[in-house]
C-alpha cells in the first residue's frame, strides 16, 4: 500500500457536488456562526442549518433535554427564526463565508413545504434542500409524512415540481420499514436521502415519578443510536440508487467511515457537536489521514464496500 | 469563546462532597466576568456523554480560574476523581454577566455562592466603593464554612444562615434581606441559588423596589445557543415576540422581573 499524499474528498449528491463528505446534522449546529470560534465552517462539505418554518415558531416547553446513557434526549419543539428571518439575518453570514448552506424545512402541510422551497429557490447562497419528513401532516389527522409512504411520495412529488435546488429527504427510523420510504421518495424525485433523524423515546424521573420532558417523549440522538442507524444506511444502500447521507451517533472519524463503508456518500454530525464543538473539524481530519494510510486516492472508491 | 485543554494545577477537598478545581487557562480567564460559565466534558468517553456547565468561582492573577463544584451524578463524580496535572477540556467563558451598581447585595444559597465570590472580587477590584452586603446560606455549618471563608480575605464579612442553625441564622438566608437592607430602594440583589430561593428573593425584591439579578440553572447540551435545549419562559414584560429565553446566553444571569417564574 503506497500513501496517498491528498487523497480526493469530494462526493456527489445528485446535481450537488461538495467539497468533502462532511457535513452537520440539522438542529445541532444552530444557524452555523455558533460553531465559528471552533470551527473552519467554510471548509466543512456543508452546513445543514436548523429546520425552518414559514413562519416563526416557540418550541415547546422546558424541560426539553435531558441526558440518557450513551445519549440524549430532545423535545425542542422545532423552534426557529422562520423562513424570513433566516434569510436575511441568518443566511448572509453564511453566503458570505463561503459556506456551502443546506436548509432543512419543516411544514404542517405540502402546501407550506412547497411555499418553503420556492422561497429558498429565490434566495442567494442556499445549496440544497433537506426535507425534514418527520413532522405530522396537519391535514392529514396529524400523521407524520416520514411515517407513510404514500404520503412521503405526494410530498416528495410536490416539492420537487416547485424546486430549482438539490433535494434532499430526511427519513424518520421510526418506522417498519425504512427500506420502503426510501424507494417511495426516490420515485418521489428526491435527489438524496439522510437518514436518520432521531429514534422516538422517554425518560421518567423516579423523584418526581412524572415523565423528565414537558412534552413526555422526545428524540433519541448520540452513540446510543448508532448501531440502528448504521444498519439503517447499509439497507437502504441496498434498495435505492440515489446518493445517502448517513446520520446518528457520528462522533469520530471511525464512526464516519463505518456509514460510508456501508453506503453513504456523505455524512452528518450531530449531537457530537455538543460534546465536542470542533468534533466536524476532527473527523473530517480523521478521514484524510485515514484514506492516506490505507493508500486510498479517493473517498469514493470506499462508499459501500462493506456490502461489496 | 475558546476552547481548550486546561490542566488542573490544584485540587481541594473543602468538604466530603465539595471540590475546588484551579484550572491554567489564560485565554479563558482573561476575557471572564462574574455570573458566566464554562463546560466541561469531565472525561473521555460516551458516559456520561454531555458537557457539564459549571460557574466561573474565581479568576487567579496567573491566568487560572477555578471551579467549585458538589459531587452530584457522574459528571462530578469522575471531575472529583482528576489529579493535579492531568488536563479536561473547557469551552468558555460562555453567558451573560452581572451588571455592578453602587450599592450591591450579594445572596447566596448553597452552591450557588459559588459565582458570586468572583463577583465580590471583581466589586472590590474595579469598584471598592461599592457599598456591599452578603448573605450566604447553606443546609449546615460544615457545607457553608468552606463557601464562607474567602469573603473574609476580601474584607467581607458576610451575614449567615444555615437549614438546621448550626451556624447563622436558623433558617432561610430570604429571612435575612430585610434586616440587612431595611427601607433604603437603593439596593440591587445579585442573587444565585436554588430556584425556591431565587423566586422567593425575587418576590421580595419586587416587593420592595429593588432591582434584581438571579442566575439560573437549566439542563444544557450545548452551552452555545445550538441545541436550544436550555428554554426558560419570559415575563409578559420582556418582550421576545412569543420566544422562549435560552439560559447559555439571554442568561444565566436574568433581572428577575424578565422571568415567567414557576410554582
Ligand atoms: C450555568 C450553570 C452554572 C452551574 N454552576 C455550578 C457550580 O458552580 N457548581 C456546581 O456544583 N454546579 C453547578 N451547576 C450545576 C451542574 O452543572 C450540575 O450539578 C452537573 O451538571 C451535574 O452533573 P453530574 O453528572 O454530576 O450529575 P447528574 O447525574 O447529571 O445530575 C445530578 C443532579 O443534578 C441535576 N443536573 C444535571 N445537570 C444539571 C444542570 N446543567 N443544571 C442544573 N442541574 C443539573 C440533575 O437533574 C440531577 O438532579 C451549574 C449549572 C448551570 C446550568
Ligand atoms: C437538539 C436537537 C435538535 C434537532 N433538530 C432537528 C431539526 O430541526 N430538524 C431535523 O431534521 N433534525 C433535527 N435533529 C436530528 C438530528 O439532525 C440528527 O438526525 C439526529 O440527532 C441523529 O444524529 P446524532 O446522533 O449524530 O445526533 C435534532 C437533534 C437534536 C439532538
Ligand atoms: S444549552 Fe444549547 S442552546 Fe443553551
Amino acid at each position: 500500500m503506497d500513501a496517498v499524499t491528498s487523497p480526493n474528498l469530494s462526493v456527489r449528491l445528485g446535481p450537488l457536488s461538495l467539497p468533502n463528505p462532511v457535513l452537520t446534522a440539522s438542529g445541532t449546529f444552530g444557524y452555523g456562526r455558533e460553531y465559528e470560534p471552533f470551527v473552519d465552517l467554510a471548509g466543512l462539505g456543508a452546513v445543514v442549518v436548523k429546520g425552518i418554518s414559514l413562519l416563526p415558531r416557540a418550541g415547546n416547553p422546558p424541560p426539553r433535554i435531558v441526558e440518557t446513557p450513551c445519549g440524549m434526549l430532545n423535545a425542542i419543539g422545532l423552534e426557529n427564526v422562520g423562513v424570513e428571518r433566516f434569510v436575511s439575518d441568518k443566511l448572509p453570514y453564511l453566503r458570505e463565508r463561503g459556506c456551502r448552506v443546506i436548509v432543512n424545512i419543516l411544514g404542517d402541510s405540502v402546501e407550506e413545504y412547497c411555499r418553503l422551497v420556492e422561497r429558498l429557490n429565490e434566495a442567494e447562497g442556499v445549496s440544497a434542500v433537506e426535507l425534514n419528513i418527520s413532522c405530522p401532516n396537519v391535514k392529514r389527522g396529524g400523521v407524520a409524512f416520514g411515517a407513510n409512504e404514500r404520503l412521503a411520495h405526494e410530498l416528495t412529488q410536490a416539492t420537487r415540481r416547485v424546486s430549482r435546488l438539490p433535494l434532499i429527504v430526511k427519513l424518520s427510523p421510526n418506522v417498519t420499514d425504512i427500506g420502503l420510504m426510501a424507494r417511495a421518495v426516490e420515485e418521489g424525485g428526491a435527489d438524496a436521502v439522510s437518514l436518520i433523524n432521531t429514534l422516538i423515546g422517554m425518560a421518567i424521573s423516579v423523584k418526581t415519578r412524572k415523565p423528565v420532558l414537558a412534552n413526555v417523549t422526545g428524540g433519541l440522538s448520540g452513540p446510543a443510536i448508532k448501531p440502528v442507524a448504521l444498519r439503517m444506511v447499509y439497507q437502504v444502500a441496498g434498495q435505492v440508487r440515489i446518493p445517502i447521507i448517513g446520520i446518528g451517533g457520528i462522533g469520530t472519524w471511525q464512526d464516519a467511515v463505518e456509514f460510508i463503508l456501508a453506503g453513504a456518500s456523505a455524512i452528518q454530525v450531530g449531537t457530537a457537536n455538543f460534546v465536542n464543538p470542533g468534533a466536524t473539524a476532527a473527523i473530517l481530519g480523521g478521514i484524510r489521514a485515514y484514506l492516506q494510510e490505507q493508500g486510498i486516492g479517493d473517498v469514493n472508491e470506499i462508499i459501500g464496500e462493506a456490502r461489496r | 469563546m475558546q476552547q481548550l485543554d486546561a490542566p488542573i494545577t490544584r485540587r481541594e477537598q473543602l468538604a466530603p462532597d465539595l471540590v475546588r478545581l484551579t484550572l491554567l487557562a489564560p485565554a479563558i480567564a482573561a476575557g471572564a466576568r462574574p455570573g458566566q460559565f464554562l463546560t466541561i466534558k469531565s472525561g473521555p468517553g460516551h458516559d456520561p456523554l454531555l458537557r457539564r456547565p459549571f460557574s466561573i468561582h474565581r479568576v487567579v492573577a496567573d491566568g487560572s480560574l477555578q471551579v467549585l463544584f458538589k459531587v452530584l451524578g457522574p459528571g462530578t463524580r469522575s471531575l472529583a476523581r482528576l489529579k493535579v496535572g492531568e488536563s479536561v477540556n473547557l469551552v468558555g467563558p460562555l453567558g451573560n454577566y452581572f451588571q455592578r451598581f453602587p450599592a450591591m447585595c450579594l445572596v447566596g444559597g448553597g452552591l450557588g455562592i459559588a459565582p458570586l465570590l468572583f463577583l465580590a472580587q471583581e466589586i472590590r477590584d474595579q469598584a471598592p466603593e461599592t457599598r456591599i452586603e452578603l448573605l450566604l446560606g447553606a443546609r449546615n455549618r460544615q457545607e457553608l464554612a468552606p463557601l464562607a471563608a474567602d469573603f473574609a480575605d476580601l474584607g467581607l464579612t458576610p451575614r449567615l444562615a444555615t437549614d438546621d442553625g448550626s451556624w447563622g441564622h436558623h433558617g432561610l438566608v430570604t429571612d435575612l434581606i430585610p434586616q440587612a437592607l431595611g427601607a433604603e430602594r437603593d439596593w440591587r440583589i445579585g442573587c444565585c441559588g436554588p430556584y425556591p430561593m431565587m423566586r422567593a428573593v425575587a418576590a421580595l425584591c419586587q416587593e420592595r423596589g429593588w432591582g434584581c439579578q438571579v442566575s439560573l440553572e437549566t439542563m444544557m447540551a450545548c452551552g452555545i445557543k445550538a441545541c436550544l435545549g436550555c428554554a426558560v419562559a419570559p415575563s409578559p414584560r420582556r418582550e421576545t415576540g412569543g420566544r422562549y429565553l435560552h439560559v447559555c446566553q439571554d442568561g444565566p444571569v436574568f433581572n428577575s422581573e424578565d422571568l415567567a417564574w414557576t410554582p
